[in-house]
């Protein structure tokens, strides 16, 4: 696939890996998340043929909609985002921008490590596992916990479809995608239990 | 037949179709029957080797393709199936005792296969894959859907997963480094991101705060389960990295940071654990001290080292069977395992406090219990190598040692004129005596497992030669 695509596709992850920290409806995470996994998918094509790459986008919209189903059958009060800081949208907000900083500087060097995938393939995966790793330092959410690590997994997809072509770690990592959304949403429900098992 | 259908995909459906078994006797004898019949299928029946049944012609074969990829079991892993699958047996067995057969015999037979996934894959660095798919079943054994889940369970489930992306790429990395041998910057990489990777896999210092939380969350029994199954296979997936590439494995460095790491977990473990009021905690910093001796086998002359690493995979089996067993019991028993709650426990439930002891005795390589045999000897082989090391890991075990005499003084320390009043079932005290025989059956006769060692450092080809 053309490369103006391929950066159409980081601008896109960049909008929804952002959108996904900020976002404090369920419901515009999940949009968001659906719509990284298009972008993942176009950054894929990038390496891989059509068939394959849209195996990601697939599993994708499957897990969000795993996640999506499994908390709208949930009350709003038992899954109350954590009070606790950092919360500000105006941290949140500089803290991407430090990532991405952080991602624009060490582009190049990984780029040349990973058998020049390509800068539009290295950033849009630097992106989203940095947007990920900071998702997972700011929250203890169920939910916001599995959104980040699918978003990081899927960088790490993007950049090691450049290096492996293979049928097996495709299915493999694509099980691994569906069974955290399924593990997300194991804990979305037993955190809407009430009880708690003593120390 | 093949190898990898018997040890690998028929344990995984016989796991499906327990999970509609809610009877725990039933389950705990059906799946530890199942392990026991594997383990001594890997131990008495060679593969691909052609035997004799009756009129019939019988051979397993050693592989299976799936995908275009390789599982293989090859006739050298035997014994290591019959170790894993028995040590898997002694967990199943001991579930009804632990009243927690439905989730551990179920889920623990898809795990305990996965894991054997991992060794079996080719190429070896998929193993990161069935790792990852291991852990993903583990959260729903760790915590019931009735019961809200803790921090320890979400911070084990971040961890473990971001393990699998280190371990892949590195595994890349590491075959471009074969292929360039003089290029160093990319070999410090790429054994940086291995080392990030087993980091995060094996719970070295310091990303190993969910084991804590967990022992405190959750059933000790089950963790018991999943703090043997995954630190034991990961090292000897860890050591296969080391027997394929000849340049890591003859590194000084990555031989000084195992040592390192190993002598962080001990240390850790040990003076953590000693610090310590809750019994759960006690044992999960016992666990992470476990895990440091096998990295510091790991560290020594291979030759020496990997008999040694071998040897500490029996004791710390039967250590944790027993150590989580106790604790689950005296948990029953008690409001919470904090020391104040646990006080004068043993009036209660005797074996299950003597239970505890022994086999955190054994862990602290108290001479006659099964963890001294290969502690000493890796004592021994590291004050030949490192005065220092070996100093360290002396003191990581005196921190253990403390933890276990402050447990025994608590447990203990009844009221006067307490009755005892034993609450511990039939089948509890069955499984305890056995475990608490077994562990200084293992203390006084350590030759005794030596039928299942003595081939294990055959199944590398240039570790341990």
């Amino acid at each position: 696939m053309a490369v103006p695509f391929a950066w159409i596709a980081v601008a896109v992850i960049l909008i929804t890996s952002v959108g996904l920290l900020l976002a404090r409806d369920w419901r515009w995470s999940i949009t968001l998340l659906s719509i990284q996994y298009i972008a993942m998918f176009v950054l894929t094509l990038q390496h891989w043929p059509l068939g394959m790459a849209s195996v990601k986008v697939v599993v994708g919209w499957m897990a969000a909609a795993i996640l999506g189903m499994t908390r709208s059958g949930l009350s709003d009060e038992n899954l109350a985002e954590e009070n606790t800081w950092p919360r500000g949208r105006l941290f949140r907000i500089f803290a991407a921008v430090i990532v991405l900083i952080i991602v624009i500087g060490v582009t190049p060097s990984v780029d040349t490590i990973m058998a020049d995938a390509g800068f539009a393939v290295t950033t849009g995966s630097l992106l989203l596992i940095g947007m990920g790793l900071l998702h997972l330092g700011i929250t203890t959410h169920i939910l916001r916990v599995t959104i980040g690590l699918m978003t990081i997994l899927s960088g790490f997809e993007i950049i090691y479809s450049a290096v492996e072509g293979s049928v097996l770690v495709a299915a493999l990592l694509a099980v691994i995608t569906l069974g955290l959304a399924l593990v997300g949403s194991y804990l979305l429900i037993a955190s809407n239990s009430k009880e708690t098992e003593p120390a | 037949m093949n190898a990898p259908t018997i040890w690998i995909v028929a344990p995984i459906l016989f796991a499906i179709l327990l999970l509609f078994i809610t009877n725990q006797r039933a389950l705990s004898i059906l799946g530890g029957s199942f392990a026991i019949g594997l383990a001594l299928i890997a131990q008495f029946v060679p593969i691909e080797a052609a035997m004799r049944v009756g009129a019939y012609s019988l051979k397993i074969d050693s592989s299976l393709t799936i995908l275009g990829r390789v599982l293989i079991i090859p006739p050298t892993e035997g014994s290591l199936l019959a170790l894993i699958y028995g040590a898997a047996a002694l967990w199943f067995f001991g579930a009804e005792a632990a009243k927690s057969a439905t989730r551990i015999v179920p889920f623990g037979l898809m795990i305990t296969p996965l894991m054997v996934a991992s060794i079996a894959v080719e190429p070896f660095l998929y193993a990161a894959l069935f790792i990852e798919m291991a852990i993903l079943i583990a959260v729903p054994l760790l915590t019931s859907i009735y019961t809200s889940p803790g921090r320890g369970v979400v911070r084990f489930l971040i961890y473990q997963t971001l393990a699998m992306p280190f371990i892949l790429l590195a595994g890349w990395l590491l075959a471009g480094v074969e292929a360039s041998p003089g290029d160093l910057a990319l070999a410090a990489q790429s054994a940086a991101i291995l080392g990030m990777g087993f980091a995060f896999l094996l719970a070295i210092f310091p990303l190993y705060n969910w084991v804590p939380l967990l022992m405190e969350e959750t059933s000790p029994f089950i963790v018991g389960f999943l703090l043997w199954i995954l630190p034991t296979i990961t090292i000897i997936f860890g050591a296969g990295f080391l027997d394929r590439y000849s340049w890591l494995r003859s590194s000084p460095q990555l031989i000084i940071a195992l040592r390192s790491a190993g002598l962080l977990m001990v240390v850790t473990g040990g003076l953590w654990a000693a610090f310590q009021n809750h019994l759960g905690r006690i044992m999960a910093y016992g666990a992470i001290a476990e895990t440091g001796f096998s990295l510091l086998a790991l560290s020594l002359d291979s030759r020496l080292g990997i008999p040694i690493l071998f040897l500490l995979i029996p004791a710390r089996a039967l250590g944790l069977a027993v150590w989580s067993l106790s604790l689950t019991v005296i948990k029953e028993n008690v409001e919470t395992m904090r020391f104040a709650a646990a006080q004068g426990i043993l009036r209660i439930t005797p074996l299950a406090g003597a239970g505890m002891v022994l086999a955190a005795l054994s862990t602290s390589a108290f001479p006659l219990l099964a963890g001294f045999p290969a502690r000493l000897a890796l004592w021994e082989n590291l004050a030949r190598v490192s005065i220092s090391g070996a100093l360290w890991m002396g003191i990581g075990i005196i921190g253990l040692l403390t933890s276990v005499f402050r447990s025994l003084a608590v447990i203990s320390m009844a009221e006067e004129y307490t009755t005892w009043e034993l609450r511990e079932s039939p089948t509890q005290v069955f499984m305890l005596g056995l475990g608490m025989i077994g562990l200084f059956v293992l203390g006084l006769f350590p030759q005794t497992v030596q039928y299942f060692l003595s081939n294990l450092p055959a199944m590398f080809e240039h570790l341990g030669r």
